[in-house]
């Protein structure tokens, strides 16, 4: 098991050809309470880039881009009527979706815990 | 290729600094650029300044709001050719919301008018201050002297502890009522203190030389019941009270009676116009206005935001001006400026929010009750 992070803030955790894609501590400070999250559908299909989801905090509305490219196995729907998740536990509980890679050389090119550490002291 | 210097020597422009700049920074406020100022969003963050203020007392600081004096000859004559309300009997330390008024009737800015005992006081928005003195100067005769006091901070104090607080410091303040405002003095500054504020909740707005602006905000916040509360709570607290945000809610194209604020338009005003734009004005006042500043109620718990179009089936039919999370009610609210065949409370309408539509519901206002310290009450 890996976890890959994007410059926008999303954490990608890899089991198998399944990635589980959340935001990170860093992010849910910066967005502040979260009082909403739309998560994507079953099945959906997304390219890398791709906006994925939404998460809207009282001050305001952000996408969460698909980190990698994938269809869609499961969406977090806690999240709908527990929005704050994010806030507390954004890389385990406040997870946003999982998706089955559909291009796992995709993940190359995020960074790492120690890369993404550097890239946000660097903010 | 050819370079536009003069957009690229504006964009070097540096926000200024509050007066407070290092107070909030010191207190983990995070700061953005608004109004051309550097101002604190927030601090612990929005939900829980928000809900503090509701209960207890917020400590804001507005000092990049402007504050200026109209003295010189006739200033109150002045005055009344560009706002709708009746400056003339405004009782000495008494203040009135008003707004400055554009030749077509269009809201240039919404302000604050106090009467003191040698000059008119003025509080407007810190984004329009330039354009407010430059439009009064153009309008103004020569006679009427214009002063921005650029060396005053202000702070306002909100919720229901606010008054408990502040006189603990300044016992005499509890003597003020909504509206009403006055000189005080507390060790060695002195202080203009009026019972008014822009969150709903009973309150004051205090203006005091910038030098003294620091020892003042941590002798307030030194009492167990004061925080120090952000832009971002200012926002939402301002929202649940209905109160308009310029610039937002109101502009240029917005009359008093589109804006809901008729309020505003003093009886004797009325009958005599004689304010700039007033043809426009009396003559929504006599026959209806094209469109109406609503509320919104907004169904399940997406925020819905300004810019968001608003329809009536498939007819558009408006949009809204602001919109987002109220902390207090726990649920989405808005405000929105829609045609006046939809402005009736309980219209059913649909806001559009990234291609998908939500329900809305036209709503009273406000949506959280004032609980101003006015006259008649004890």
């Amino acid at each position: 098991m890996s976890r890959y992070f994007t410059e926008e803030h999303e954490w990608v955790e890899v089991e198998g050809d399944i990635a589980t894609v959340g935001i990170t501590e860093y992010a849910q400070q910066q967005l502040g309470d979260v009082v909403f999250v739309d998560v994507p559908a079953e099945g959906k299909q997304f390219d890398k880039g791709d906006e994925a989801a939404v998460v809207e905090s009282v001050k305001a509305a952000s996408d969460v881009y698909s980190p990698v490219s994938g269809t869609i196995v499961e969406g977090n729907d806690v999240l709908a009527d527990e929005p704050a998740l994010v806030n507390t536990d954004p890389e385990g509980d406040g997870w946003f979706f999982k998706l089955e890679l559909s291009d796992a050389s995709e993940l190359e090119g995020l960074m790492d815990e120690g890369a993404y550490k550097k890239y946000v002291k660097g903010l | 290729m050819t370079t536009d210097y003069i957009a690229e020597m504006l964009e070097r422009i540096p926000d200024k600094l509050l007066p407070l700049d290092a107070w909030h920074r010191a207190r983990g406020g995070r700061m953005v650029s608004f109004a051309g100022y550097q101002m604190p969003v927030q601090y612990e963050g929005v939900m829980a300044e928000h809900l503090w203020t509701r209960e207890n007392a917020g400590l804001f600081d507005v000092s990049h709001m402007g504050q200026v004096l109209l003295t010189g000859e006739d200033p109150d004559g002045a005055l009344e050719s560009v706002v709708p309300g009746e400056i003339a009997k405004l009782p000495v330390n008494r203040m009135r919301y008003s707004l400055l008024l554009g030749d077509e009737g269009g809201i240039l800015d919404d302000l604050m008018v106090t009467r003191r005992e040698r000059d008119l006081y003025l509080v407007v928005n810190g984004a329009c201050k330039y354009d407010d003195l430059a439009h009064m100067r153009e309008t103004f005769p020569d006679e009427v002297v214009i002063t921005l006091l650029d060396e005053r901070a202000l702070f306002a104090l909100q919720g229901p502890k606010a008054a408990e607080a502040l006189a603990s410091l300044i016992p005499e303040v509890a003597d003020l009522y909504f509206m009403q405002a006055g000189a005080f003095t507390f060790e060695g500054m002195s202080l203009w203190i009026s019972r008014s504020g822009y969150t709903g909740e009973d309150g004051f707005e205090i203006s005091l030389d910038c030098d003294h602006a620091a020892a003042f905000a941590d002798r307030l916040c030194a009492i167990d019941s004061v925080k120090p509360i952000g832009l971002g709570a200012r926002d939402s607290l301002r929202l649940e009270a209905g109160l308009p945000l310029y610039g937002h809610d109101l502009d240029e194209e917005t009359s008093p009676v589109e804006g809901d604020l008729i309020f505003a338009i003093s009886k004797r005003r009325r009958a005599e116009g004689g304010f700039a734009g007033a043809e426009r004005v009396l003559g929504e006042l006599a026959d209806g206005a094209p469109r109406k500043r609503v509320g919104l109620s907004v169904e399940g718990r997406q925020p819905v935001r300004e810019g968001a179009e608003l329809f009536l089936g498939d007819r558009l039919v408006g949009k809204v001006t602001s919109g987002g999370f109220a902390p207090s009610l726990g649920v989405p609210i808005a405000m929105a400026m829609v045609t006046a065949g939809v402005a009736e409370i309980g219209t059913a309408l649909e806001a559009e929010v990234r291609g998908k539509r939500i329900a809305v519901t036209v709503a009273a206002m406000p949506f959280v009750p004032h609980r101003y310290h006015r006259v008649n009450k004890t």
